[in-house]
């Protein structure tokens, strides 16, 4: 197992480097920091002594190493456009998107799975139709209209949430927290909603076509066969098999919210790490743009790496060397 | 026939399935029994109905397919019409399957002790802890080496062979009076099949247990079965005393299927292949669904549908035996 994780860990290094170049590219020759961060006024000696300081004098691969050796501690550099250390202002930022985006997984898992299972199960119920046409509509309406029909329905026609911001927070050391006040939590109703509505959908889909496959398989007829309850074979042996697809979609589409967190943030003005990456775009501040796509890149393989565990977990034929007695 | 009450017993079933293009029907007057302890060998062309028949026993029909008629009773008892919660006490406890593929019919993420503990806990009066002991008992009697470590492996760590008896097992575990063996050697390697039906055989006689073995090999019927019936498009052809259908064979159809006249001798490895192939259950032919390949039909064949009747030292379903048409042929006979 431990060689496992290393080996993934290795497959994972060339990723996370070809970002890392991408990101630092992004340095190198998109806009002028310089320029930025002199401003209008400057003289040639002011400008020199910038050069020197961020070390732009240096040749690419030494820069792109320093760059590199800074990233690994955290290390990005000072915000153009806020001229604050970049981890500082992501690490402010990280908690709320952390918590959007964990509540809308969530959110899709809790309804997703349960209604892919009674779609799968009871396949012509007037139920399953209308959860059949519901995720469509989920899958087919862009985020942001979702997010604004949500806006217009819930805030400003029966104005029951708020439309923006994350309402009042607690700071647990430095992770500000929305969970534990009442107007935290629903200011994350209407943003959750949106950012997992499309991956319920998805998962929705994905566990009702998996149950369907799985339930024709000869191992299913003959749990049946055995006499096992339905219970016992709905749930026990088909559940259990459709659970591997199920946990790769689910992680890969944990990543995606993260990443797609933007439009929802934007929409909802949720001040989480998109919204900054949105504002930096906005303002050429390329340090926060290079530190947010390393990041949301380690994220994507931690979380890979996470998968690939619980299918040794899920799945016993996976377990190489765990074989007894051939 | 004795005046034991017979274990199963399968009267007119018809088996439909309802299409866009009309109904089809894939059983029709399917009648037959099976006595305390006997084995009923059961052979016909691929698509003849055998595994449908073995389906609707178990009450395993797949959706659209549905019982349309007829009864099915075991112990002098209609299972055809249970409720699905009832039927299920059924399956396992009284009536055990063996599918054809023993690569699938095992579910991959559980170990086979875990699913023999299951169907057992399911059925009988005894908790996991006695259960498990009975599996590893089970899993020696069917031949697993080293049963109590292998008890905790998962089927991709066995053989082909060794699922099979695995689910030779998993059918028997309950202890039901009836197995359905749906060719239950067909997926496996040809030099360990006569090893897995040499193990049914042996157990179903130990146990007292009746079965329903379908296969395609002639040589397993007549080595295994006692009585054997032979299906052909949705109905019985034939059904009879091994002996007396491999021997003295009266349907036009088994004749075929036996060669011409079959050396007492000879142990018939496959069906012989018969000119023309069955009809499609969309276009079964009025009258007989032989007639169009069937060496000896005649005009009444075409119009009417014969049913089972005496035949010689079996039953048949076919004109010839019948004491109306005899005349009909013989004044055939003599126009020509
Ligand atoms: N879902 C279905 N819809 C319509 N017809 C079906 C369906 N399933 C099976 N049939 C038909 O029912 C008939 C009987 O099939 P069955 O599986 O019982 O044949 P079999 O005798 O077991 O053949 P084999 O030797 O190939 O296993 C076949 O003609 C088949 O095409
Ligand atoms: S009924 Fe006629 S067609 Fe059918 S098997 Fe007998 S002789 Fe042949
Ligand atoms: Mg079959």
């Amino acid at each position: 197992m431990p060689a496992f994780i290393i080996s993934r860990v290795l497959q994972a290094l060339p990723v996370m480097l070809a970002v890392a170049l991408i990101s630092f590219a992004m340095f190198a020759y998109v806009g002028d920091p310089v320029a930025i961060m002199l401003g209008q006024d400057y003289t040639q000696a002011q400008r020199d002594a910038l050069i020197r300081d961020l070390g732009l004098d240096q040749p690419f691969f030494v820069q792109f190493g320093t760059f590199l050796l800074n990233a690994v501690q955290g290390e990005f550099g000072l915000s153009y456009r806020l001229s604050r250390p970049v981890i500082e202002l992501i690490a402010e930022r990280a908690p709320a998107t952390l918590e959007l985006a964990l509540t809308a997984a969530f959110l899709a898992l809790l309804v997703g799975v349960p209604m892919g299972i009674y779609t799968g199960l009871y396949r012509n119920s007037w139920l399953s139709r209308f959860f059949l046409t519901f995720s469509l509509i989920g899958v087919s309406l862009p985020t942001f209209l979702i997010g604004i029909l949500l806006i217009l329905c819930f805030s400003v026609w029966l104005g029951w949430l708020p439309s923006f911001g994350r309402g009042d927070t607690v700071q647990l050391g430095w992770w500000s927290t929305g969970f534990l006040t009442a107007s935290g939590l629903k200011a994350l109703i209407l943003p959750s909603i949106t950012l997992g509505l499309f991956q319920m959908t998805l998962i929705m889909r994905l566990v009702r076509a998996e149950m369907l496959e799985v339930l024709r398989t000869d191992y299913i007829k003959f749990a049946r066969a055995r006499g096992l309850t339905n219970r016992a074979v709905n749930f026990g042996h088909a559940l259990k098999n459709t659970l591997v697809p199920v946990i790769t979609i689910t992680g890969l589409q944990l990543g995606a919210i993260i990443a797609f967190a933007i439009v929802t943030e934007t929409v909802f003005q949720w001040p989480g790490m998109g919204l900054l990456f949105i504002q930096s775009v906005g303002a050429a501040d390329i340090p926060v743009m290079a530190a947010y796509l390393i990041l949301i890149a380690a994220l994507f393989v931690t979380i890979n790496l996470i998968v690939d565990l619980l299918y040794f977990a899920v799945d016993p034929r996976l377990r190489v060397g765990g074989a007894k007695g051939h | 026939m004795s005046n034991t009450q017979p274990l199963l017993e399968v009267r007119n079933l018809r088996v439909e399935f309802p299409t866009r293009r009309g109904t089809l029907v894939a059983l029709d007057d399917v009648s037959f029994e099976i006595q305390p302890g006997e084995v009923l060998g059961v052979v016909g062309e691929s698509g003849a109905g055998k595994s449908m028949t073995g389906a609707a026993i178990i009450g395993l029909l797949e959706p659209p397919g549905r019982i349309a008629g007829g009864q099915i009773l075991l112990n002098g008892r209609r299972i055809d019409n249970l409720p699905y919660k009832e039927m299920r006490t059924v399956r396992g406890r009284e009536i055990g399957a063996i599918f054809q593929d023993p690569l699938t019919t095992l579910n991959p993420l559980y170990t086979v002790g875990r699913q023999l503990v299951e169907t057992m806990t399911t059925h009988l009066p005894i908790g996991p802890g006695e259960a498990r002991k009975k599996a590893i008992e089970w899993l020696e009697l069917v031949g697993i080496p080293a049963a109590a470590q292998r008890i905790d492996s998962y089927p991709h760590e066995f053989s082909g062979g060794m699922r099979q008896r695995v689910v030779i097992a998993l059918a028997l575990c309950a202890e039901p009076k009836l197995i359905v063996a749906d060719e239950p050697t067909t997926a496996l390697d040809v030099s360990i099949q006569a090893q897995v039906i040499a193990l049914l055989k042996t157990l179903a006689r130990e146990k007292g247990t009746s079965m329903m073995l379908v296969t395609h090999d002639m040589g397993v019927i007549a080595e295994t079965a006692d009585r054997v019936a032979v299906m052909y498009a949705g109905r019985i052809a034939e059904i009879g005393a091994v002996r007396q259908v491999v021997k003295h064979p009266s349907h036009p159809y088994t004749i075929g299927l036996m060669g011409s006249i079959p050396p007492i001798t000879h142990r018939l490895e496959r069906m012989q292949q018969i000119e023309g192939s069955m009809p499609r259950l969309s276009a079964i032919p009025r009258g007989c669904a032989y007639n169009p390949r069937c060496p000896q039909v005649f005009a009444r064949c075409r119009e009417e549908r014969p049913e089972l009747t005496p035949a010689g030292e079996t039953r048949a379903s076919c004109w010839l035996y019948d004491a109306e048409s005899e005349q009909q042929v013989l004044r055939a006979g003599a126009h020509a």
